[in-house]
This record gives C-alpha cells, sequence and structure tokens, in this order.
C-alpha cells in the first residue's frame, strides 16, 4: 500500500505544485523517486513528529496541501494535539499518511503496533478517517484525498497487499463499496482485514452461504445508507477490523445502528483491548488475535446459529 | 536614526498605555485572569503592529502580508486591545469579551476574530507554525516575514526546541521568534520552576541570530526588529526582557496577577498610573 501510495502522490504532485509530502525521516526505499524528482515539494523534518505537524500546518496555512508520512504511533499518538489544535480546529487540508496498520509491524513490537489508531482519529472533530483495504482502493483515496478541504487521516498497511478488486471500484468519500453481493449476512470489512474478509466469504459461498461484502474504506463519515441498507436486506451484520475493540468500525458501525433505531444483530470482530504478550510475525498476531480467516469464518457460523 | 525613532516612540507610549487601560478594562468587566501575562508583551505589539509588520487591516487574508502568531495565547488580551487600535475591528467590540457568544475567547481564535493567523491557547504550537509559513514564503520566492511571540514558560515544552533545531538547520531567516522574558511562568519563577538560562547561548548553539533587549523600550524592540531582518541565513530570536504585569505597579513581578481579575479599587488605581 505504501507503493501505491507514493506512486500515486507522485503522479499527483507533477500536476499540482501545491503538493506537498513531509516525513519524520522515514521511507527508506520508499520515497527517494518523490525526493529526488520534487525536491520542491518534499521534505525531511526529522525524528520530530510535533513540529512536523505545526509545519505542516503553517504550510496549509500558506495555500499548500500537505501529506505528512510516518509510522502510526509516532505520526498520530506522539502529536495528538498537534493534530487537533493545528489541524483540525483550523480546518487544514493535511493528511497524515500512517504506515503499518494493526499487526503490519509484526515482530517490531508493541510500540509500532497500531491498534487503537481508528478511535483516536476518529474523534477528532472535522477528521476523516480513510483506511483503505488494498492497493487499488490506495490509489482512489490519496486521488480523491488530494482534492479534499480538510484533514485526513489515512490508515495503510505496509508493503506487498495483494489487489482485492479486479477492476477500479467508484470510490467516494463516506461511502462503502459492495464487493459481492448475498443475502445471509453482511460482511463489512475495512483496512488490513479486507483480503481476510474476501477469502473468508468466498469459502462461506462454497460451503452454500452467500453473504453481502462490503469494503468500507472510509470509516469517517461512516456510510450510514448502505448499513441502513444491509441491515434491512440481510438478517446481520458482522464488522472486522485489525483494530482494539473500542472505538474503530464496529463502534462506528453500532453509533450508526444505536443514533438510527435500526433493529438487527450486530457481530464486531476486533482484536483485543490489549497489547500483545507474545512476539510474532503479522500472521501469527492475527491468529492470536482471532482475526485469521478460520477464526473469522467460525466466528461468523456461531453468530448465525 | 534616532530622529526617527524618537517621534515613533512618543507615539508608541501613548497607544501603548492605551491598550494597557483597555487590558485592565476588559479584565475587570470579565472578571478574568492573565493580565500580568498581557501587559508584559504590550510594547513588543505596539511596535510590531505599529512599525513593523506589513499588513492591512481592511485585507486581514492579504497574500503577502507579514504573519504574526501569538504563541502564548492566553495573552489575548493585549493582541485583542492591539488589533483593535491598528483597525481590525472597533475597539467598542471588546466589550464583548467572555461574553456568551463572542468573538472574543479567553485564548484567541483565528475563527473569529480577524487579524489573528492562528488560535492558540495550548503552549509549544506557534514556532512549529511559523516555521510552516516561513518555510511555504521560502520556497515560493515570497517576502514576507512571520513573527513568532512565545512565552518563556512554553520553552519549557519539547516542542519549542524541536523547531529551534529545525528553524536553525533550515536557515529561516524570515522567521523572528520574540521570547517574552518575564521571568515568571504559571506557578512560580521560571527560575525556581524549569531554568532557562543560559537562555540566549541555548538559541546560539541552535543556529539562530540571538539578541537580548529591554522588551518594554519601544526604540529597542524597532531596533532589533529592524536588525533581525537584515539577516541572511539564520532565523532569528529576541529575548526580550520584561515585567510581568508592566505598567500597573501592584501587578509587577508577581504571579497573584497570572490569575486574579483586578477590583473596582484595583482598575481605578491601575488606570490612574496608565492616564496620559
Amino acid at each position: 500500500m505504501r507503493t501505491t501510495f507514493v506512486k500515486t502522490l507522485e503522479a499527483i504532485a507533477a500536476k499540482d505544485q501545491n503538493i506537498m509530502l513531509l516525513t519524520g525521516d522515514l521511507g527508506f526505499t520508499v520515497l527517494e523517486n518523490f525526493r529526488d524528482t520534487y525536491p520542491k515539494q518534499y521534505l525531511n523534518a526529522g525524528v520530530a513528529e510535533q513540529n512536523m505537524i505545526g509545519v505542516a500546518a503553517g504550510l496549509a496555512l500558506c495555500g499548500k496541501r500537505v501529506f505528512v508520512y510516518s509510522i502510526i504511533p509516532f505520526v498520530t499518538f506522539r502529536c495528538l494535539e498537534q493534530i487537533r489544535n493545528d489541524l483540525c480546529y483550523h480546518r487544514l487540508p493535511v493528511c497524515i499518511v500512517g504506515v503499518g496498520a494493526g499487526y503490519s509491524y509484526g515482530h517490531q513490537g508493541a510500540t509500532h503496533h497500531a491498534m487503537e489508531d481508528i478511535s483516536i482519529m476518529r474523534s477528532l472533530s472535522g477528521m476523516t478517517v480513510v483506511c483503505p483495504g488494498d492497493p487499488v482502493e490506495t490509489e482512489c483515496a490519496v486521488r480523491t484525498i488530494a482534492t479534499h478541504d480538510g484533514p485526513c487521516y489515512l490508515r495503510l498497511g505496509k508493503a506487498g497487499e495483494p489487489r482485492l478488486h479486479t477492476s477500479v471500484p467508484d470510490f467516494h468519500l463516506g461511502k462503502a463499496i459492495l464487493m459481492q453481493e448475498g443475502t445471509e449476512a453482511t460482511l463489512i470489512a475495512t483496512s488490513t482485514m479486507l483480503e481476510t474478509a474476501v477469502k473468508v466469504t468466498k469459502i462461506l459461498a462454497e460451503k452454500g452461504m452467500l453473504i453481502r461484502l462490503l469494503s468500507m474504506p472510509t470509516v469517517k463519515p461512516i456510510d450510514t445508507d448502505a448499513i441502513r441498507a444491509a441491515a434491512i436486506d440481510t438478517p446481520f451484520l458482522v464488522t472486522l477490523e485489525e483494530h482494539s475493540p473500542i472505538g474503530g468500525l464496529g463502534s462506528a458501525v453500532a453509533e450508526v445502528l444505536s443514533v438510527h433505531d435500526i433493529r438487527t444483530r450486530h457481530l464486531l470482530i476486533s482484536g483485543p483491548s490489549m497489547f500483545t504478550d507474545t512476539i510474532g510475525s503479522t500472521a501469527f498476531l492475527r491468529r492470536q488475535a482471532g482475526l485469521d480467516e478460520e477464526s473469522v469464518r467460525e466466528k461468523i457460523l456461531h453468530f448465525k446459529k | 536614526m534616532a530622529e526617527t525613532i524618537a517621534p515613533i516612540a512618543n507615539d508608541l507610549a501613548v497607544k501603548s498605555r492605551s491598550v494597557r487601560r483597555t487590558i485592565v478594562e476588559m479584565a475587570h468587566r470579565a472578571h478574568c485572569g492573565h493580565v500580568g501575562s498581557a501587559l508584559s508583551t504590550v510594547d513588543i505589539l505596539s511596535v510590531l503592529y505599529h512599525s513593523f509588520l506589513r499588513i492591512d487591516p481592511t485585507q486581514p487574508q492579504w497574500a503577502d502580508r507579514d504573519r504574526f502568531i501569538l504563541s502564548k495565547g492566553h495573552g489575548c488580551t493585549a493582541l485583542y486591545a492591539t488589533l483593535a487600535q491598528r483597525g481590525f475591528f472597533p475597539v467598542a467590540e471588546l466589550e464583548t469579551f467572555l461574553r456568551d457568544g463572542t468573538l472574543f475567547a479567553g485564548h484567541p481564535s483565528a475563527r473569529h476574530v480577524p487579524g489573528v493567523e492562528l488560535s492558540t491557547g495550548s503552549l509549544g504550537h506557534g514556532i512549529n507554525v511559523g516555521i510552516g509559513m516561513a518555510l511555504a514564503g521560502k520556497r515560493g520566492e515570497k517576502n514576507y516575514r512571520t513573527v513568532v511571540l512565545v512565552s518563556d514558560g512554553e520553552c519549557d515544552e519539547g516542542s519549542t526546541w524541536e523547531a529551534a533545531l529545525t528553524a536553525g538547520f533550515w536557515k529561516l531567516n524570515k522567521l523572528i521568534v520574540i521570547v517574552d522574558y518575564n521571568k515568571i511562568q504559571s506557578f512560580g519563577r521560571v527560575a525556581d520552576i524549569m531554568e532557562l538560562e543560559p537562555f540566549a547561548a541555548k538559541w546560539t548553539t541552535f543556529n539562530w541570530h540571538v539578541q537580548e533587549i529591554n522588551g518594554h523600550d519601544h526604540a529597542e524592540i524597532a531596533r532589533a526588529l529592524s536588525k533581525a531582518t537584515e539577516e541572511t541565513q539564520r532565523p532569528s530570536v529576541i529575548i526580550a526582557h520584561t515585567i510581568k504585569g508592566k505598567g500597573v505597579s501592584f501587578m509587577e513581578d508577581t504571579v497573584d496577577w497570572h490569575y486574579w481579575p483586578p477590583s473596582d479599587d484595583q482598575k481605578a488605581k491601575a488606570f490612574s498610573e496608565l492616564c496620559d
């Protein structure tokens, strides 16, 4: 996803000199071409994320559209008040690009994992939260954000995520993408869990259970219409995210159901609200968290009963 | 040089006293504090707004204007009074200060007040945003200057030193930081809570052009600003030695006037000291 992000941004930057990319001294093997091709639109702000967000705000106040890049905890939690006051309160067109959704940084440990970021970014006034599920959605998201007025959070995986869309979807901020039609349930997935959702949907279809699959690349604003339609058309909803159960996609969907008095059943599948106790790969940590295909499938089948 | 500065300084003395009266009046009417923090900045703001900043009150968003950020947002009554005096809005509007529905909060909001470039209130944000503004100007080959007024207390913030490191390294010569060094922070004296000395040396080692001045001497402030604009390689910091509560004898150099609102008697006494 990060390669797609930067390739897309390079194409946009070539045509729009107001686009700027700031990095918190990260991006080895990823950002070099942008740095060398568009030196006037690039800045390495050093390992100083609070300052970097303030600088981005100052640039945006002078007409720039700024993308700020780092690993998720460093570019969100570390500089949260700068994001809140400098970006959100001033409604500035700055996109925080966080790499390493969920357990993407696997072995690197809990400091690098991001299981609370959607919740925290979603709670900020005026912040749009975009969590693409594959490189295709990433490209669509970057192109859309580049013309969006206001702060955005772009939550990326890391590298090597497969293309899950066979064609370019009709992408709009705040809108779900229908990936497969079905009647027995609706599975709503976001970010790094879209791949798992696609596989689970396929496995269930082979077992004769046809479910609707929605990709939800925008977690805020959430697509209320798609959730309402799913609640009417199918007997229950399942949300799937590589995040804590607190404040992420599942919470956003539950809020819609509650606020709009939409009656249905909802299974929230997420990781736990706790640091990982064991060290391991992304796949290992996802299994530990019950986010592997088999666990997800079993949870859905159990909930159906 | 002295010939031109003397009349300006005289005029600024009148203007500064007027702003100080407005500050005391606002605090008295709204029954709020931060009077001492506002009073220590008045002379700096007077020089900035009446003889340095290239701004147009009829076009607050003029693209090539100089930028000013009050990073110590709690001293906002001084900024409000100065902006009103400079013609950004009528002084009478300040009567609404802190009333329900007012444009004038206890910390300045760029959403509401014409001439306020950045909403502040949390310390340690102003220089960082100022760097972004100065950088946009540098890369866009603009001539505007960016001036940030910070408190001594906010030099405790890590973000302030991230900014100091960055601006020095990026050679942002059109960035000027003024420190309102009144030696008192929120809960006591700077020297007791988080000593900043050797203060000038810190900025020097971060590759800034450093000047130390009397922050209540209009001519000295003007000269320092002028000298700062001559820099071609380094950002400038002007360490302005000031007195918290300056201009009102019983408010000067006390922690108390970070907090207390003036009573009727205190307002009257302050006004008697601030008359022309």
